[in-house]
């Protein structure tokens, strides 16, 4: 079975996604990805998990399911989603119209030496997703695509969505987000004008 | 599967999932996440019918922790639903709420206690605690139906005022013995 690893930059795609972001708000799953969106400019409205493996997606879900008026973006790794593989059969059930799921895949665990995930061995992540109910989903090679990805994402009415997005493997700088889980947290809160108690 | 569970007599007459669904809408959870389990049939009903609380089912009780944390990201309150057979798996995904001092409110039924028929059920109950222990959750008990009430709304105050993680282990005594005959088809 051959590795199925794409050619997008990483990068690139997150900056692309995140622009013109309006009122869009981004969960971004451990490892790379939460690099990524760091990188591709510090918001309020970005909260970069630093660990909860496979937890990202229900981030979102918990998330949108609260702030139906705003557009919900998680930005993960397919090792991320698929350790939570099961987050997408129970954000079908729910069916939150505010919620998209953007997988970076590049087939591997890049975080851990680059061993093949499943994804690389062949899974699609895609059409697990279709299969689990999720009614919007899409396989992105190219920036074109992702352009038409970005445009859809305030489109509160359309997910949920998840796109599988294939990225190269290579490897590309750390760009370090804070850490510090209490304060992402609440800068995100006040961010929504939830006071800090 | 030879035997099947036909109903379940509760070992009291007085109704503490309403007393427990009360006293989250009185603390305005608008959202209940939940693994099954016979013990909180209930309040999962009641849920499912209150159009002002989101009722998420899940496939794995970490999933639950997640959504809690997105949920108080938002601004809603959550509270997780699961029997003691789930607690082991929530053990990283408790990494999150620790590290952001999330809210966590978790109301776990228990099995392996209380007249337990099914041997498997029993090493996990008994590891409930302590599972929930090592995580720094803090661990509250609710052994009589009278007290549903109080114990869920100081549970409820140290989790959504305190900022805490806190687990309310609902007694299996209280939920009855589950009664066993043979299936006939």
């Amino acid at each position: 079975m051959s590795s199925a690893t794409g050619t997008l930059d990483r990068r690139a795609v997150v900056k692309a996604l995140l622009a013109e972001r309006g009122e869009l708000l981004v969960i971004s799953g451990l490892g790379s990805s939460s690099y990524d969106v760091f990188d591709a400019g510090e918001h309020p409205g970005n909260f970069y998990l630093w660990g909860a493996m496979g937890g990202a997606a229900m981030v979102g879900l918990g998330l949108a399911l609260a702030q139906p008026k705003r557009p919900v973006l998680v930005i993960t790794g397919d090792g991320e989603q698929l350790m939570g593989i099961g987050s997408l059969l129970t954000i079908a059930t729910r069916q939150p119209g505010n919620l998209s799921i953007a997988v970076l895949d590049n087939g591997h665990f890049g975080e851990t030496g680059m061993q093949l995930s499943h994804s690389g061995l062949g899974a699609k992540l895609e059409v697990i997703a279709s299969g689990a109910g999720i009614p919007s989903v899409s396989d992105i090679a190219d920036m074109a695509g992702i352009e038409r990805l970005r445009a859809s994402l305030q489109d509160l009415r359309g997910g949920p969505r998840l796109a599988r997005i294939r990225i190269s493997a290579g490897e590309v700088e750390r760009a370090l987000p804070p850490r510090d889980g209490t304060f992402l947290k609440n800068r995100f809160r006040s961010h929504l004008g939830f006071a800090v108690k | 599967m030879d035997q099947i569970a036909v109903h379940q007599d509760n070992a009291t007459s007085r109704d503490w999932p309403v007393a427990i669904y009360r006293t989250l809408k009185d603390f305005g959870v608008a959202q209940l996440c939940y693994v099954p389990d016979a013990g909180h049939s209930k309040l999962i009903r009641l849920s499912h019918a209150d159009a002002d609380i989101k009722t998420t089912v899940l496939t794995t009780e970490e999933e639950g922790v997640a959504l809690a944390a997105g949920a108080w990201l938002g601004g809603d309150r959550a509270v997780l639903l699961m029997q003691s057979s789930g607690v082991g798996n929530c053990v990283n995904m408790l990494s999150l709420m620790a590290s952001c001092r999330f809210p966590l409110l978790t109301l776990v039924t228990m099995r392996g206690e209380w007249a337990e028929f099914n041997p498997w059920q029993i090493p996990m109950g008994k590891a409930t605690p302590q599972a929930f222990e090592i995580m720094g959750t803090t661990v509250l008990r609710l052994d009589d139906p009278d007290e549903a009430d109080e114990v869920i709304s100081a549970a409820a105050s140290l989790a959504y005022d305190g900022d805490q993680q806190v687990a309310v282990l609902i007694s299996q005594r209280m939920i009855g013995r589950k009664k066993w005959t043979r299936e006939t088809h």
